[in-house]
């Protein structure tokens, strides 16, 4: 009997144990058990703990795009009030922050100025308000070098990366010639801007010394590949860091890899003998932490008469700073979504002197498929055939590149059951054809999906004495709802209410978690608490001296062969168990992703241009739903994601210094409550026997995948203006607009 | 410098440049009200200052010696939740939770100004102010919210505010 279960997944797991629970929490919409703490304003996120000495650092930046630091003159910083310290160190301070899942420190050193706003020293001081007047009066002397600050330009400049979890190129069959002979064939350029996460909670960190050991209190989505990453960038062994996330104020990709406050925070630490909390300005988090890269996408697709696709090519250059290799994987999701036997996907990377770009909520399809999504509506019309139509006929039977089965995949149910829901049959077809008074209205729909990932992710279960259980790991509850899901899980397995159990997150001295990114989160680290229950009822059937299939746990009861006793009865001083799942070969022996379909209602405005999203209506299949009150909150935010790319998020990069002009969140526009209207949410019943062995699929980034192309698509019902330019601003539909 | 808070009475020596927004985080222990911009721009930080909604970042403390301030904290706790804290619990009001007291301060200090029959930038005839969805949207779009709970936002405001009507008109 192990105190730990490990599972790789190399085989599938047609029957899962959730199913066979019988407490009745799987899939049930339970209300948040941290919610309570978080409409009180008692949760404790990352700059909210209190500890005694604390100094306060603000973070001094280089006011150029491209530069070398030739002086630092913080005399007149020193002189003032309260000003303990102004910390620099040119060769240990991060350019940039880490890509996610990285165990390697982030590029190091910051002589050499590589974007607007790059952080170059700490001013440390006894209050906030000290440190950040100071920091204004610290001199950085730079050396002006000319910068890459033009995209468009110098496209033909772009290069193959390195490759990273997807492969830059891939090509099948013989594209070129295919579309020479295609009967009908698009061939367009779709460009998406730089966009920034804009998690509520800004980058924060909060360093402790104890002697050589570190403790972060810090606002991050992996914190067990987050401690390494910090360990190396200070030279430390792993051991000697602990990073603290217990609750973390969103995240969407730019909290993956630690950012330039912790290593400044934990430098002016040691330094001082004190702690040091840093939060970064919300303009220091859109100057110097990550963007989403923007991005340029040719598509051409050839298809016959009857709208089969022979071809598929997606041409994409993203940027970033030179040396960094990230590149957006925007057709990651052309790879296998619509049949074609003929295929290139191709992501170039162009360096340019802006702030590194980096993974952002769905990476790839969230940008790839605005262009994507609009190319199949553009090439609906030009079949004269129906955009739903046009999907479900090319929905493939296996992956069309790698030759591979799907796992599970329920493209066109989605679509079908989405359309009736929204009543697409009552669409017009035809452009610019419905108004209501100044307002055009407009139908649209796109496809979605969303690649499903497991990664390895460890956590421990433990039954005190009391019958209570414990769940540890290091895993994060970034907004996704990590918290519940493992309570209702372990409740399930072990035969508990939600409130006898304690899930303790975010902490890197418990066991380490897959963390919160690419929606693997609630798989993974639900998993290895699965894994972990698993172990716990092999020992509890022991104690009960039963077989483990006739052991029923339920309601803190253990019943079998006529018996039934407390559980606390079989446990002694406590029972403790390990569980560790590992993505195995069913990652390369079927293609697993998530799917859905996304339907919405648009209004233009005839005489000002001014766009309303007036009704959405997505379905999806994700697998097993594990709790549908936040599944359904999770798929909701990844619309409104979508609905503001398509209409209002884009970074403005000066150009000519790439400063971030609009670097707040007056200027950077992330949908409002009255932009957004009620939405709604359907999923289809599902179980992913390939996935893991809760059967579930990845969903926080389903909903955002192709939902601007929906409000894209249904404004040019609208209006019959079509506009490859994310986002679609007023600006650029006016002059397509029928005269007032 | 002396505040009345949520009832209570706080000393402090603060800074004259410290906000209302940070003499409750940093001083007071009081962190509950967030801080996502410090400029006005996102609600986060959102407070009630005798009863009306204010952004706490955009004033100084050492101006609201004389006031009567409720912060999240003031409002409910675990346990003790408001039917709007709850009403948010219910209906998924949240995902992060970082926006989330600011929400629920500027709600309170809402539904008092509609109750006031206050006029917005959606109201039709402002002689008569109804309580519409549309109503609760635009006078709740300056308290953002990027995991974009807004739909379920919506429906705790509105179930929250109904069943306070409920209560009132039994009274």
């Amino acid at each position: 009997m192990s105190d730990s279960t490990t599972l790789k997944m190399d085989v599938p797991v047609p029957a899962s144990l959730l199913d066979a629970g019988t407490q009745g929490l799987i899939g049930r919409p339970l209300d948040r058990i941290d919610g309570p703490l978080k409409v009180a304003g008692r949760a404790t996120y990352s700059a909210e703990y209190a500890l005694p000495n604390l100094a306060y650092g603000f973070l001094v930046q280089a006011k150029v795009g491209r530069a070398r630091v030739t002086g630092i003159d913080t005399a007149a910083a020193l002189e003032m009030p309260g000003v303990l310290d102004v910390v620099i160190d040119l060769d240990t301070f991060i350019r940039n922050p880490q890509q996610g899942g990285s165990n390697k420190a982030p590029t190091q050193g910051v002589e050499e100025i590589h974007y607007f706003g790059q952080v170059v020293a700490i001013v440390v001081a006894e209050t906030f308000e000290q440190a950040r007047d100071a920091a204004a009066r610290v001199h950085v002397a730079l050396e002006d070098k000319p910068g890459l600050f033009e995209f468009d330009a110098r496209l033909e400049e772009a290069h193959k990366p390195k490759g990273g979890s997807t492969e830059p190129h891939v090509a099948t069959g013989d594209p070129d010639r295919a579309l020479a002979e295609a009967p009908v064939v698009l061939d367009a350029v779709w460009t998406t801007p730089s966009q920034n996460s804009a998690a509520m909670e800004p980058h924060a960190s909060t360093a402790v010394w104890e002697g050589d050991a570190l403790t972060v209190y810090g606002s991050y989505q992996m914190p067990a590949s987050d401690k390494q990453q910090l360990a190396q960038a200070l030279g430390m062994k792993p051991n000697k860091v602990r990073i603290i996330s217990a609750y973390v104020g969103g995240g969407f990709g730019s909290k993956l890899g630690i950012a330039p406050e912790v290593v400044a925070a934990a430098l002016a630490a040691r330094k001082l003998g004190r702690p040091v909390k840093t939060v970064m300005s919300r303009q220091q988090v859109f100057d110097a932490t990550v963007r989403r890269s923007n991005t340029h996408q040719r598509i051409r697709l050839g298809a016959g008469a009857d709208g089969r696709l022979t071809t598929v090519v997606h041409e994409t250059v993203s940027s970033n700073i030179e040396g960094e290799e990230y590149f957006e994987p925007a057709g990651v999701s052309t790879h296998f979504l619509y049949a074609g036997e003929n295929r290139r996907i191709t992501h170039d990377l162009l360096p340019m002197d802006w702030l590194l770009s980096g993974s952002m909520r769905a990476p790839g399809e969230a940008a790839g498929m605005l262009a994507l999504e609009a190319a199949m509506d553009e090439f609906a019309e030009k079949l004269g055939m129906d955009p739903v139509e046009l999907r479900k006929i090319n929905d493939p039977e296996q992956d069309p590149l790698k030759g591979v089965p799907f796992s599970t995949r329920q493209l066109t149910r989605c679509l079908d059951e989405g359309a009736a829901a929204f009543g697409w049959k009552d669409r017009n077809p035809t452009p610019g054809a419905r108004r209501e008074g100044e307002w055009l209205v407009g139908h649209g729909m796109a496809a979605s999906a969303r690649s499903n990932h497991l990664q390895e992710s460890q956590a421990r279960v433990s039954i005190g004495a009391d019958g209570r259980a414990t769940v540890e790991t290091d895993m994060t509850d970034i907004g996704t709802g990590t918290y519940t899901i493992l309570a209702q899980i372990t409740g399930e397995l072990l035969g508990l209410r939600p409130e006898w159990i304690d899930v303790r997150l975010g902490d890197t001295d418990t066991p380490p978690g897959a963390g919160s990114g690419g929606s693997w989160g609630a798989s993974s680290s639900g998993s290895s608490v699965y894994l972990a229950c698993e172990a716990l009822r092999a020992k509890i059937a022991t104690a009960m001296g039963c077989a483990e299939e006739e052991l029923t746990l339920k309601d803190g009861r253990a019943i079998a062969q006529n018996r039934s006793v407390p559980l606390s009865s079989l446990v002694g001083e406590g029972l403790s168990a390990e569980g560790t799942i590992k993505p195995g070969k069913l990652e390369e022996e079927r293609r697993q992703a998530s799917y859905g379909a996304h339907f919405c209602e648009v209004r233009v405005n005839a005489v000002t241009g001014e766009v309303r999203v007036n009704r959405f209506v997505s379905t999806f299949a994700a697998g097993r739903i594990l709790n549908e009150k936040t599944a359904r909150s999770q798929c909701i935010g990844g619309i409104v994601f979508g609905i503001g790319a398509a209409l209002t998020e884009e970074l403005v990069h000066d150009p000519r210094s790439g400063r971030v002009v609009n670097h707040d969140l007056a200027e950077y526009h992330v949908p409002v409550n009255a932009d957004v209207p009620h939405i709604e949410v359907h999923f289809l019943p599902e179980r992913d026997q390939f996935a893991n062995p809760l059967q579930s699929k990845g969903l926080g980034e389903l909903g955002i995948s192709g939902a601007g192309a929906a409000v894209a698509n249904a404004i040019y019902n609208a209006t019959g203006v079509r506009i490859r330019d994310y986002p679609l601003t007023l600006d650029k539909l006016l002059p397509g607009l029928p005269t007032v | 410098m002396q505040f009345r808070i949520n009832g209570q009475t706080y000393a402090a020596e603060v800074d004259v440049r410290t906000s209302l927004l940070d003499l409750a985080r940093e001083h007071l222990g009081l962190t509950g009200s967030k801080k996502g911009c410090d400029h006005g721009q996102c609600g986060a930080c959102t407070m009630l200052v005798n009863g009306r909604r204010i952004n706490s970042c955009l004033t100084l403390a050492v101006m609201h010696q004389d006031d009567e301030i409720t912060t999240i904290e003031g409002l409910g706790a675990p346990g003790a939740l408001n039917p709007l804290q709850a009403a948010f619990v219910k209906h998924d009001g949240f995902q992060c939770g970082y926006c989330t007291p600011g929400q629920i301060c500027s709600a309170t200090g809402m539904l008092d100004e509609l109750a006031k029959g206050w006029p917005s930038h959606v109201t039709a005839d402002l002689e008569s102010v109804t309580f519409t969805d549309a109503e609760i949207q635009e006078r709740m779009s300056g308290n953002l919210c990027r995991c974009s709970a807004y739909p379920n936002i919506v429906e705790a405001i509105r179930e929250a505010a109904e069943s306070q009507h409920l209560a009132e008109a039994a009274e």
